[in-house]
């Protein structure tokens, strides 16, 4: 009997699984489509500003992109919500509830994924180790090793979303402590250089877990063009191959569209910033096709 | 017997049937043959138009209310806003270095019978200004969102020479109080620390906060201190404890750095 029932769940199981897929793969023929949206840097802008604010009057509040993006998902139906890092520190919120409030709302708005930002080692590491738990989602960090800090094994270099066959590698970059993190904050932390994380992070997803499109959610800032050598998404995007689209912060960049840069094979790579304290949402629509490796490249609107 | 041995094939041509399917759905799963056809991507503004999640809002309503009530004290009042105009100086780092500089000489003398030379803040870290009007604990909480701590260094002559040649070569206005110099060519002259010239080979108490004293603007020089006094007090209080105690807010306007060239 014990045997019987095993094997009438393992067909109602399989049976599932696979109409779910035959009814998208074979009976449908529409190019599938993943939509991105993230924010970076709220920094603990819960309410909206006032009408009289001087630089983003009437903008921004939590509650408005809820609202926002609970309409999204009842458009879309593969919605990725994520945040590249300072939801921490710039409101009382912080200071009072230490960004518990934050995590809050980002899990009811369904937030899929994060990455750090400096300003989230505001409270120590052990601050944000506290917050952990009132998030329902996860972090990313590829660059920063938390082996030695109370952090170990919470936070993955990355993350692989599967939807509808489509499988999405996310992985996470921060900015270097120097000058910028208190070293109590960031305790044992130790920051490696992000660009060869990044070679290994695409080979990984790209090579071993065969990912059809990798993310990058990263905090180095968009571009210094005062300081050459110092790495940032523009860089990052041009000196290496197989990243697809980057989800920048930390410079409070506000781009009025995403940049499109070319990578060292000459691909294009799409880099999205939205600005700061949750006043724009961005937004990347992504569409799959299926059958071999595209020759013909992929069209970019922006 | 029948009935096992029915059993037994009809498991057999199950077990084929699940294998199948599983590998089936093992490819289609797999989604290694998908490619990215186009990319479309935007920013869009959050307003009010959007509506509103009044779940959100329901949420958010105890915190608010809780800040709200203690952010919305008037503690002094401004008659005219104190901001940040200026190259080298602005009227909001005076009085933030000012006042800072006050507390800390405060402190350190009850605490360890210590003076306080001068005071060096980053200009970074005044994040907002001081509207004309009434001053609010949010005010303070906005120009000092972080939870620095004050704390005062002892330095000698050749760290306080670097901070110096720090500021001529940054020209930033961080705040300072209780020094005045020019800066000539890139390079510091005529120093005053009080009303006394810098002598190099004496050591100097200087009030800062605990992120520059490990780093913060790489200002090295503070690491290299030979002593360091923890005043386990938040720069945010200075501000919130001075307005508390000074009904009217106005900032000392005095040239604490002259550019000769």
């Amino acid at each position: 009997m014990k045997r019987r029932d095993f094997l009438q769940r393992s067909i109602a199981g399989s049976a599932a699984l696979t109409l779910g897929g035959l009814s998208l793969e074979s009976f449908t023929e529409a190019p599938k489509q993943l939509t991105i949206l993230h924010t970076n840097d709220v920094h603990s802008y819960i309410d909206p500003f006032p009408m009289d604010h001087p630089k983003f009057p009437g903008k921004g509040g939590v509650a408005r992109r809820a609202a926002i993006i609970e309409q999204i998902r009842a458009e879309q139906p593969n919605v990725l919500l994520f945040d590249a890092g300072d939801i921490f520190q710039g409101t009382p919120y912080f200071n009072y509830y230490g960004g518990e409030l934050e995590m809050k709302l980002m899990s009811m708005m369904k937030y899929d994924l994060g990455t750090l930002g400096n300003h989230d080692f505001d409270n120590g590491v052990e601050g944000f180790y506290k917050q952990m738990p009132h998030a329902d989602f996860g972090f990313v960090s590829a660059n920063y090793d938390f082996s030695k800090t109370i952090l170990k094994d919470l936070i993955p270099p990355y993350h692989i979303f599967k939807r509808h066959g489509i499988k999405i590698g996310v992985f996470g970059l921060g900015v270097a402590f120097e000058g910028l993190v208190d070293p109590k904050n960031y305790g044992q932390t130790v920051y490696i250089d992000p660009l060869g994380v990044a070679k290994e992070m695409v080979s990984e997803l790209k090579t071993n877990q065969k990912c059809d499109f990798i993310i990058c959610l990263s905090h180095l800032g968009y571009d210094y063009i005062n300081e050459p050598a110092k790495i940032s998404d523009i860089k990052l995007a041009a000196q290496t191959s197989g990243i697809d689209l980057i989800i920048g912060g930390h410079t409070h960049t506000f781009l009025e569209k995403p940049s499109i840069v070319k990578n060292l094979e000459g691909h294009d790579v799409v880099i999205n910033q939205t600005g700061c304290y949750g006043v724009n949402l961005g937004r990347i629509d992504v569409f799959f096709e299926k059958g071999k490796k595209s020759v013909h490249g992929r069209s970019i609107i922006v | 017997m029948t009935t096992a041995a029915n059993l037994k094939n009809y498991n057999v041509v199950l077990r084929r049937f699940v294998l199948f399917l599983t590998f089936a759905s093992c490819c289609i799963l797999s989604g290694c043959s998908s490619s990215v056809t186009q990319i479309k991507g935007s920013n869009f503004a959050v307003t009010e138009k959007a509506g509103s999640s009044s779940e959100i809002d329901k949420f958010i309503k105890p915190y608010r209310d809780k800040i709200d009530a203690d952010m919305n004290t008037v503690l002094a009042f401004a008659p005219q806003t104190i901001d940040k105009s200026g190259k080298l100086q602005t009227p909001i780092g005076n009085l933030f270095a000012d006042m800072t500089l006050e507390s800390a000489r405060f402190l350190l003398s009850k605490r360890e019978n210590k003076t306080v030379d001068f005071c060096l803040l980053n200009a970074g870290g005044v994040r907002s200004i001081i509207p004309k009007g009434n001053v609010t604990t949010r005010v303070a909480y906005e120009i000092m969102p972080f939870d620095n701590n004050l704390i005062v260094v002892e330095l000698k002559g050749q760290q306080v020479q670097e901070l110096l040649e720090y500021f001529a070569s940054e020209k930033k206005p961080h705040p300072i109080a209780g020094i005045h110099f020019d800066i000539k060519d890139g390079k510091p002259e005529n120093v005053f620390i009080g009303s006394v010239p810098f002598d190099n080979n004496r050591n100097y108490t200087v009030a800062t906060s605990d992120y520059l004293y490990n780093g913060g603007d790489n200002m090295l020089f503070f690491k290299k201190a030979v002593a360091k006094y923890d005043l386990d007090y938040k720069l945010r209080n200075v501000l919130i404890d001075y307005f508390e105690k000074n009904d009217t807010i106005v900032p000392d306007a005095s040239e604490r750095v002259h550019l000769i060239n």
